[in-house]
């Protein structure tokens, strides 16, 4: 039993059908109850939804203030690679684009920990492409006892790996795995992934489970907005996260709610997500889950953020490169996507402050 | 004076606080204050040992606040027993807030981790103050290991919920020979108050006080409260009736 025997009980085109016609009524109806099942979910991401984003905006504030108080975790990306074996239509790192590759040496991950640690950051992320004979467990789980001394918490977002390997990097004190789906719809998934092991969409939708079942601290789920139209993916990805809180209930999760930003490389986005489609999403969730943590990039421009604290947003990151060495070993090498937000770290601190809310850096300790 | 003595502290409130959720550092440090709190649990994992200069136990200074570590966010036993040796080299504090909840949506507390994590960390020197289910049976399972107080849930943590536990807290205040703190879900004053006319001999409130429009305040409310509900409970409540206690029909004829 894993999610897939979930997920293959709905059909992409029933669900999208169902979110169309719900109608206002019903989502008035919804907002009076007190407990929002995923059904409701459904209606709450509907169009039919648009007229109460204030309201939801409203409950989802109370409620996150409630659970998580008037804090924002502060976390920060470190690109440990762009080699990729994937070609990936949304992305910089994609196999074909001609770019320089780059894999940080064990001095280089230090300079970029070392500056990173400068600017405050307590929690980090490390990403890589998927190049599994230089970039594999090996290195990750490398790089990872390389910088523990210096970071409380560590995440990784990289390629989907095996229930042992994960217990590995556990050990080693890996604390986070953030792994999207990208799309929940199947056709789409192997059209934007067509050759790579991440082509393969079973094994990714799995992953979760796999990190479940290794007894991981939190598991970061989400999709790419752009790909597909983005009601139905975050429906399932919703779905996921039911799915996953029943299953694996030691476990904590997170939502991101990438949406497709410029790139190298040729795909526009095929499905718009405005603003507002992005406040409503915030606050479904919110509204389905209250424990649920809801992290938010710097894709998103500095208005966005800046509202975002109020809306049920709990992580944020600042000032991130998307480029392996580009905080201090190599900035100017090419970026996997351009960020939007670009503000300092102490930029974004003061702005978050002034909104009246705590910035936590730490809020854990690496064993 | 009515104190409340725990392991060798004397305490003077009975209202006990927390450090998480506040807007800033200096919002919790002026609404501890004035709650006149003595005893202040901060999360072992929010503070930033290395960094002397750590913004939470800055703002912790006072005399009058005795520090309470706690190991929230460890699944088990283990891992307890690790961060409170951590703690009380960061803090220099034998005293730890035991709280095992493998659970991050409702951070319900493990029983059977607890109980394992309180045996060894008495043995380790440790007091131990481990935050349980409203379960009487569990509660003297930890006496019997050498806790120095227990602290029950009033509803689930964070929920402001109050006091849903009350058959069960009854018993384990009847029953307990060590204090009783009600530890989670009060969310009003008068929860706080009836805890204590209840006879728990104390309560520990963060989220009522840290989310409210204004902490401050909200930490005199409870201060008030808890004082309150003390004194009632001393001076003892007058029964409560089901109905009304008329003549005697039954007897009246023996005209006595």
């Amino acid at each position: 039993m894993s999610f897939l025997t979930v997920f293959e009980t709905y059909d992409w085109d029933t669900l999208e059908q169902e979110i169309y016609n719900v109608t206002e009524d019903e989502v008035a109806a919804i907002l009076q109850k007190e407990k929002i099942t995923l059904k409701d979910f459904k209606a709450l991401i509907a169009p039919a939804a648009k007229p109460f984003i204030e309201q939801m905006a409203q409950r989802s504030n109370q409620l996150t203030k409630k659970r998580f108080g008037n804090t924002i975790q502060m976390y920060i990306p470190m690109y440990l690679s762009n080699e990729c074996q994937n070609i990936c239509t949304y992305c910089g790192f994609s196999l074909t684009n001609k770019i320089r590759r780059k894999t940080l040496s064990d001095a280089e991950i230090l300079k970029e920990a070392a500056h990173i640690k400068s600017l405050g950051y307590d929690h980090i992320l490390l990403v890589t492409g998927e190049a599994n004979k230089t970039v594999g467990v090996a290195y990750i789980k490398h790089a990872i006892e390389l910088i523990k001394s210096n970071f409380s918490n560590i995440s990784i977002e990289v390629q989907p790996l095996g229930q042992e390997e994960y217990e590995q990097l556990i050990e080693a004190g890996l604390y986070a795995v953030l792994v999207y789906q990208e799309t929940y719809h199947r056709t789409a998934y192997k059209t934007h992934h067509p050759k790579g092991k991440k082509s393969n969409f079973e094994y990714r939708l799995d992953t979760p489970d796999r990190l479940g079942k290794a007894g991981i601290h939190k598991i970061g789920l989400g999709a790419l907005f752009g790909l597909e139209d983005w009601r139905v993916d975050s429906f399932f990805t919703a779905l996921h996260l039911k799915y996953l809180q029943k299953t694996y209930w030691k476990t904590k999760y997170s939502i991101s709610f990438p949406r497709l930003r410029p790139h190298q490389g040729d795909v526009e986005p095929k499905v718009e997500m405005t603003d507002a489609d992005l406040v409503q999403l915030i606050c479904a969730y919110r509204l389905l889950d209250e424990d649920v943590e809801l992290s938010l990039s710097t894709r998103e421009s500095e208005r966005f953020r800046n509202h975002s604290v109020h809306l049920g947003i709990t992580s944020m990151s600042a000032e991130s490169k998307t480029n392996p060495g580009g905080y201090s070993v190599e900035p100017e090498s090419l970026e996997q996507f351009e960020i939007s937000d670009e503000r300092s770290t102490a930029t974004i601190e003061q702005m978050i402050q002034s909104q009246g809310y705590e910035v936590v850096w730490k809020d854990w300790f690496n064993r | 004076m009515d104190t409340l003595k725990i392991a060798d502290k004397t305490f003077t409130s009975r209202l006990f606080t927390g450090t998480g959720k506040f807007s800033s550092s200096q919002l919790m440090q002026e609404a501890i204050l004035a709650s006149e709190s003595e005893l202040v649990t901060v999360a072992l994992k929010r503070v930033d040992v290395e960094n002397e200069s750590d913004d939470i136990l800055q703002y912790l200074k006072a005399a009058s606040i005795n520090l309470l570590p706690n190991t929230s966010g460890v699944r088990r036993a283990k891992e307890a027993v690790f961060a409170a040796e951590l703690a009380r080299e960061a803090l220099q504090t034998n005293w730890i807030k035991l709280e095992i909840h493998p659970d991050p949506k409702y951070l319900l507390p493990d029983p059977i981790e607890t109980l394992e994590a309180a045996e060894a960390l008495v043995k380790l020197g440790f007091v131990v103050m481990p935050y349980v289910h409203a379960d009487p049976v569990l509660c003297k399972r930890l006496e019997e290991v050498g806790v120095q107080c227990v602290m029950p849930l009033g509803a689930p943590i964070g929920s402001n919920k109050g006091i849903k536990t009350l058959d069960f807290l009854e018993i384990i205040i009847e029953q307990s020979n060590v204090p009783v703190i009600v530890d989670a879900g009060i969310g009003a004053p008068s929860h706080a108050a009836h805890a204590m006319e209840l006879g728990a001999d104390a309560v520990l409130v963060n989220t009522a006080i840290a989310v409210s429009q204004n902490p401050k305040q909200m930490g005199i409310a409870f201060k008030k409260a808890v004082e309150a509900g003390r004194m009632a409970y001393n001076a003892k409540l007058a029964p409560v009736k089901k109905q009304a206690e008329a003549s005697s029909p039954l007897t009246s004829f023996l005209n006595l």
